[in-house]
């Protein structure tokens, strides 16, 4: 009954979606005024809708209805609860109306709070965005309906894949596809300015928000995915350079471009076309981020079964949307107006370059992501890794990270190269000392580690200098963000240059008893146990770890089998220390009684997703502040002093 | 400076780094780019020794040998041909790992044929078949002879 409602409940918003789009895109002609009035409600009461459909799967899937397809594809009735609730989305269809929900809900949010925009740019921005949702909502109710039921009713459900059986991955999906939802609706608002000819600060500041909300969930969302690889997979990286992270990678890069135009049009009425393009490509990016991971297309240990309609209806879907909105693009831009000019040595300019530089990062990444596709049509099986990604664009993220303690010291508008040699002298005195002594102490470093761990603590210095001199109580929230924000990079840079320079890696067949030597560490192997779990047994291996004279530390990395599907995982132990990670993980044993035993020392690797989190807590104070402040704004237009 | 030629020079400056990327993808590509082999393709096509590439097929049944240290093993890898490649590998197996069941290694061959493995790739659920493979039309059930 509630799998019907909840179809039901689907094809209704469905058709509110198309409704939406033909009274929004009818409302545009000067004559059909009165309907402007109307979009509204329609958008809310489409988010409200699917809304409902989508607690219907949630409901399906916490009973473990097993009429229901999806939930015996991949739920089983003695899962922990948080993977059952979680299991609505750890799955394709349930992701699709996940998705399709956030955009929707989202629309909800813009229909009933957005005040700054023109009227008809707010009604073009909503039926863009019913455009957008009509497309998933075909696609979930033709090639993947969530609430399809099955006959014979299965006894038991299949279960979930077991390494999706983790807390951080249950929330992991969803934290992305916020992300990509927020960069559609901020395509939405740049659509709905092209059509209404009103590319100007007040869209900037209108669209900001979502972009800067986007950016967060992203950062955040990759922050945790590269957290998640790295303790559940067990193989001591932290990125593997895989399509599917690629994925996620690309529209956080395009987001972050268009985070720094868009403050560049809210601020100085400049960059309108290329923030504009930048809208679109940021898009374009988030619907490959959407549909290529689960599409199969690439090679990945991400990628399910593919289906072939599917497969085609997905292209389809994404030539249609990222065509029409570069048609769109194309057939308007004209109509937008020259921005403000501004001089070489400027705030603006700089912000110009950091696009420039994330662009081709982003090129890159792109080109080695879909560049096998290319070549196997061409019959010719090739696969791009890590070599590539890191020779390519390591040298221009370095670069990026410099062009950093430049950018935020420079004024708007126009500057004096003097005076800029005098702010940028400290930080760059202090990576140039950190280069001499990291290349003297140790000299068998490569370059890029090297010049990662000195640019770091020039960044961090630069970072924080927009704060000298000034009243800390009176500094605007969104300058801290700034602050924060970029920290957090250099932070993260530290971090990343630290672990591919310092790891220690042991690898031993061990007996019980031995002793094994892992970087500074002396660990004693004092024998492995079975451990029963919920739904796995285990065998656990008991490892007592020492620095010197230090205190001591148990490790226990687990060797799991998971009941239903069987399926063996290995569980890694990881000891934080302050100066960085112990981390360890259990193999096979043999004949002889020993067992392998897999040790990293990486110092200072916790900073990279300590400096993550700094990132995403800077975007989030600056989405504070902004609200704020514009809120604030209102309030004194609204009473005239 | 005016608004036309200002644009003028942003458009110059993203041509220029759009060549750049490309450059640089470009060059990276030739030297970093790892090609696929199957057993057979070794046969036809011979050793690719300068550059890393990777490997795939089936873990012929009963070729699975571990070494002394306990963490060195070597195995042989087929497919649906007669043609065989030897591999040796230094660490811990992934969790599916097994005789008998399909696997992607990256590494280097050496000029005697033999191929030295530097990583194992991960399979994450035992249905699991890598694309290179399937669409060489090996499936899991295959019989490997």
């Amino acid at each position: 009954m509630i799998a019907e409602a909840g179809l039901a409940l689907l094809w209704l918003a469905a058709s509110l979606s198309l409704l939406q789009l033909v009274l929004g895109a009818a409302a545009l002609r000067p004559a059909n005024q009165p309907l402007l009035r109307v979009v509204r409600p329609v958008a809310v009461a489409q988010g409200l809708l699917v809304g409902l459909s989508f607690l219907c799967l949630i409901w399906v899937f916490l009973r473990t209805d097993l009429s229901v397809k999806l939930v015996v594809e991949n739920s089983h009735s003695l899962k922990p609860w948080l993977y059952k609730f979680a299991g609505a989305w750890g799955n394709h269809e349930g992701s699709m109306l996940l998705w399709v929900t956030v955009l929707a809900v989202a629309g909800a949010g813009v229909a009933l709070f957005e005040r700054r925009l023109r009227q008809d740019t707010l009604i073009a921005t909503l039926a863009a965005q019913a455009a957008i949702g009509l497309g998933f909502y075909a696609y979930i109710l033709i090639a993947s309906n969530p609430f399809a039921r099955i006959f014979p009713v299965p006894i038991e459900g299949n279960g979930l894949n077991p390494l999706l059986q983790d807390p951080g991955l249950a929330f992991h999906p969803p934290t992305l596809y916020f992300g990509y939802v927020g960069i559609s609706i901020a395509f939405s608002f740049a659509v709905g300015a092209l059509v209404t000819r009103d590319v100007g600060p007040a869209f900037a500041r209108a669209m900001r928000p979502w972009v800067l909300a986007a950016w967060i969930f992203l950062t955040l969302g990759i922050t945790a995915g590269s957290y998640w690889a790295y303790y559940e997979l067990g193989w001591g990286g932290w990125w593997f350079w895989d399509p599917v992270e690629n994925a996620s990678l690309m529209p956080w890069l395009a987001a972050t471009a268009l985070l720094h135009s868009v403050t560049v049009l809210a601020t100085r009425a400049g960059l309108r076309a290329w923030t504009i393009m930048l809208a679109v490509v940021a898009f374009s990016m988030s619907m490959i981020g959407t549909f290529l991971v689960r599409s199969g297309i690439l090679t990945s240990v991400h990628a399910f079964a593919v289906d072939p309609l599917r497969g085609s209806f997905i292209l389809a879907l994404l030539s249609f949307y990222i065509g029409g909105a570069l048609i769109l693009f194309g057939l308007r831009v004209r109509y937008v107006k020259e921005g403000s000019t501004f001089e070489i040595v400027s705030r603006e300019a700089s912000l110009v370059i950091n696009n420039l530089f994330l662009s081709v990062i982003l090129g890159l990444v792109f080109i080695g992501t879909l560049y096998p596709l290319v070549t196997q049509a061409m019959g010719r099986e090739i696969s791009v890794g890590p070599p590539y990604f890191n020779t390519a664009i390591g040298p221009i993220a370095l670069a990026l990270a410099a062009i950093m303690t430049i950018g935020p010291m420079l004024r708007w508008r126009r500057d004096e190269l003097r005076a800029l040699g005098g702010r940028v002298a400290a930080p760059a005195l202090l990576s140039a000392a950190v280069l001499l002594l990291v290349a003297i102490l140790v000299p068998s470093i490569g370059w890029l580690p090297l010049l990662g761990l000195a640019i770091a603590p020039g960044v961090a210095i630069a970072s924080i200098a927009p704060l000298w001199r000034r009243n800390l109580r009176r500094t605007p929230l969104f300058l801290y963000g700034m602050v924060i924000a970029h920290l957090g990079i250099a932070v993260a840079l530290f971090g990343m240059a630290s672990d591919s320079a310092f790891t220690r890696e042991t690898l031993v067949a061990a007996h019980p008893g031995q002793v094994i030597e892992a970087g500074p560490f002396n660990i004693r192997f004092l024998g492995v146990e079975p451990v029963p779990g919920p739904n796995w047994t285990a065998v656990e291996a008991r490892l007592e770890a020492q620095r010197g004279d230090g205190p001591t530390f148990m490790l226990t990395p687990q060797a799991r089998l998971f009941d239903s599907p069987p399926t063996p995982t290995s569980e890694t132990s990881i000891q934080t220390l302050w100066d960085g990670q112990l981390y360890v993980a259990i193999g096979d044993g043999d004949d002889q009684g020993r067992w392998q035993l897999r040790i990293w020392w990486k110092p200072f690797v916790t900073l990279i997703w300590a400096g993550g989190a700094l990132v995403a807590f800077g975007g989030f104070l600056s989405l504070i502040g902004r609200l704020l402040r514009e809120r604030r704004f209102r309030r004194e237009e609204e009473v005239p002093a | 400076m005016k608004a036309k030629n200002q644009r003028l020079i942003l458009l110059v400056l993203a041509l220029v780094a759009v060549a750049v990327a490309a450059l640089l993808a470009m060059s990276a590509m030739r030297d970093q780019a790892s090609f696929f082999y199957a057993p057979a393709d070794v046969v036809r096509q011979g050793l690719p020794l300068d550059r890393a590439v990777r490997i795939g097929g089936m873990v012929r049944a009963g070729s699975l040998h571990r070494h002394p240290d306990g963490v060195t093993i070597d195995f042989v890898v087929g497919d649906e041909t007669a043609a065989t490649i030897p591999v040796t590998y230094r660490g811990i197996t992934p969790d599916l790992f097994r005789e008998g069941s399909g696997v992607i290694a990256e590494g280097r061959f050496q000029p005697n044929g033999a191929f030295t493995a530097s990583e194992i790739l991960a399979k994450h659920d035992e249905n699991y078949m890598p694309p290179e493979l399937t669409r060489r039309g090996m499936h899991q059930t295959d019989r490997v002879r």
